[in-house]
């Protein structure tokens, strides 16, 4: 893995490139590593308090560790009348962990997200920002098959 | 019959949106050129006569705004193509970039020249990483062919929060803050991005510049609705039977809308209500079914036009528990700057979710409609004025759903 310092100080130059340097820490970690925020706050002059700012304002960053598969469940209304609420309830037995948690190896994290802008063929879930369309609660043992 | 009629989406379907020789070949950057030909004035007014309002959900006149930003004397503006469509059900700007990205290319570019900007940015939202790889690909080809003219443009990408759609807090966000809005005035065309003057439009405002310089102003104008001209992108979520996008002319009403293209309601059941503009908007009963869609006539029927997502419930729907959900929805998304918001859609959410479990009462109903009305005047900006609009619209259109749900 890139050391997360290389990774923000590609950014240093670009204009309030803060976001984009986050971004690109998820990209390689999917998280962003706690120090990383700090490192991030002297690269482009702010207080740690403001870089912590920015980090925990956007629902698609988050700060310490979340498992390597992220698995997002939309449950704006459009998902939700179509039975976001099922999905879910899938989601969790299959995996054994409870919405906001990651499994104990380290591979699938369970997120509430709200819209992601597939609502053609709801419910939506996305897995590493990959959406997967027309969700049941019987197609969760396929698609979670998929993540190797 | 209502039909559909594509403007923004011309080239759908017919071009491959990733070969640039495509776009050239069915008469792209042909405007840019045209517009780069004439003074600036009088393309701002071309613009501005062609009757285009903004697609993003305000509907201010176009060419208007454009010329704020032109009247400023400024060393560096910048044009921002809002990308960050994050209403529920909405899905318009996705397809249009996916489709036909070019075409926002150059109407960023032609808005550059009119305004006098040589830098845009394209805010897309973090949900689109494909459309953000796309849009990339794009502008490279189009400065590898130097269509562009020396306008340059990146693309920066949005990180899950809603706020951002509203223009002063997507400008914070480029510029790596929290994305909270700004007080108002000074607006963006005259104080925008690192505080220049800067022009912020939707996707689908954009794409409908080439073809407005192309075709002329007084063609566009004679297209759909009066007052609110051209076509509108609608996508069409819930219990209809299309669940699909069309493109229509502005004076299509919702009924056709439903009906004609969407092939009504599925599995043969009434229909109940639906929701325009995305999760702010209002609900409309089957009474107002034959209001066209433009943007004044939805405001007339205390609806909204907004993003033209158009989400259909059946009869077997549970309206309080559809608004609920929408309370949760606001309550999240929140930016928690300004408290009447902040504190507002927690307390919405938390009568709604009481009414939807059975245990409230008339007085709950009247906190609600109270509630409602104030963070319509008092809130910062457009997310916390238009949150109670789904509460404030079924209570009006809808009061059986919630005198069934007293306790």
């Amino acid at each position: 893995m890139a050391d997360y310092k290389a990774i923000i100080d590609r950014y240093k130059e670009l204009p309030g490139g803060i976001i984009e340097a986050y971004h690109a820490l998820q990209r390689e970690y999917n998280y962003i590593p706690e120090d990383a925020v700090d490192y991030a706050a002297r690269v482009f002059d702010m207080s740690k308090a403001q870089a912590y700012g920015v980090a925990t304002f956007y629902s698609y960053l988050k700060i310490g560790e979340r498992g390597q598969y992220i698995i997002r469940i939309c449950e704006s209304a459009p998902c939700h009348v179509a039975g976001a609420h099922e999905v879910v309830r899938a989601l969790e037995k299959e995996l054994g962990i409870k919405m906001g948690e990651t499994t104990p190896d380290g591979k699938f994290t369970l997120e509430f997200t709200e819209c992601v802008g597939q609502c053609q063929a709801t419910p939506v879930i996305t897995i590493n920002s990959k959406p997967y369309r027309d969700m049941t609660a019987e197609k969760i043992a396929a698609v979670l098959a998929e993540c190797q | 019959m209502a039909e559909e009629m594509r403007i923004v989406l011309r080239n759908m379907g017919k071009i491959d949106p990733l070969k640039i020789e495509d776009y050239i070949a069915a008469g792209g950057y042909k405007s840019l050129e045209k517009a780069r030909s004439m003074e600036q004035e009088a393309l701002i007014e071309e613009v501005k006569k062609s009757g285009l309002r903004g697609r993003g959900g305000a509907g201010f006149n176009c060419g208007m705004k454009w010329s704020f930003s032109y009247k400023v004397q400024s060393e560096q503006k910048y044009v921002v193509c809002n990308a960050d469509e994050g209403e529920p059900g909405t899905y318009k700007d996705r397809i249009i970039m996916e489709n036909d990205p070019h075409s926002v290319l150059e109407g960023m570019a032609i808005c550059g020249y009119a305004i006098g900007a040589d830098k845009g940015y394209i805010y897309c939202r973090g949900e689109y990483p494909y459309v953000v790889e796309m849009l990339n690909q794009a502008i490279a080809q189009a400065k590898e062919k130097g269509v562009l003219a020396g306008f340059d443009i990146e693309v920066r990408m949005g990180a899950g929060a809603y706020v951002c759609g509203e223009e002063s807090a997507l400008i914070e966000s480029i510029e790596g803050n929290r994305g909270e809005p700004r007080f108002k005035p000074p607006f963006p065309p005259v104080i925008g991005l690192w505080q220049k003057p800067t022009i912020v439009n939707n996707v689908e405002t954009f794409a409908n510049i080439p073809v407005i310089l192309e075709k002329g102003a007084d063609w566009y104008k004679a297209i759909g609705a009066e007052r609110y001209p051209g076509t509108k992108v609608l996508t069409l979520t819930g219990d209809v039977n299309n669940r699909t996008v069309y493109e229509v002319p502005t004076d299509t009403t919702i009924r056709q809308v439903i009906y004609d293209l969407g092939g009504g309601i599925k599995d043969d059941k009434k229909f109940k209500a639906v929701q325009i503009g995305g999760t702010s908007g209002g609900f409309i009963p089957e009474s107002m079914l034959d209001t066209p869609i433009d943007f004044d006539s939805m405001t007339a029927i205390g609806a909204v036009l907004g993003s033209g997502a158009v989400f259909v419930m059946d009869e077997s729907r549970d309206i309080v528990n559809v608004v609920a959900r929408i309370a949760g929805f606001f309550e999240h998304e929140s930016c928690g700057k300004c408290s009447p918001c902040r504190e507002g859609t927690k307390r919405m959410h938390e009568l709604m979710e009481k009414m939807n479990a059975g245990q409230g009462d008339g007085t709950d109903l009247s906190l609600l409609e109270r509630l409602g009305t104030v963070m319509t005047k008092a809130c910062l900006c457009g997310l916390g004025q238009a949150a109670p609009a789904p509460v404030l619209t079924t209570l009006k259109n809808f009061p059986g759903e919630y005198q069934a749900k007293l306790n």
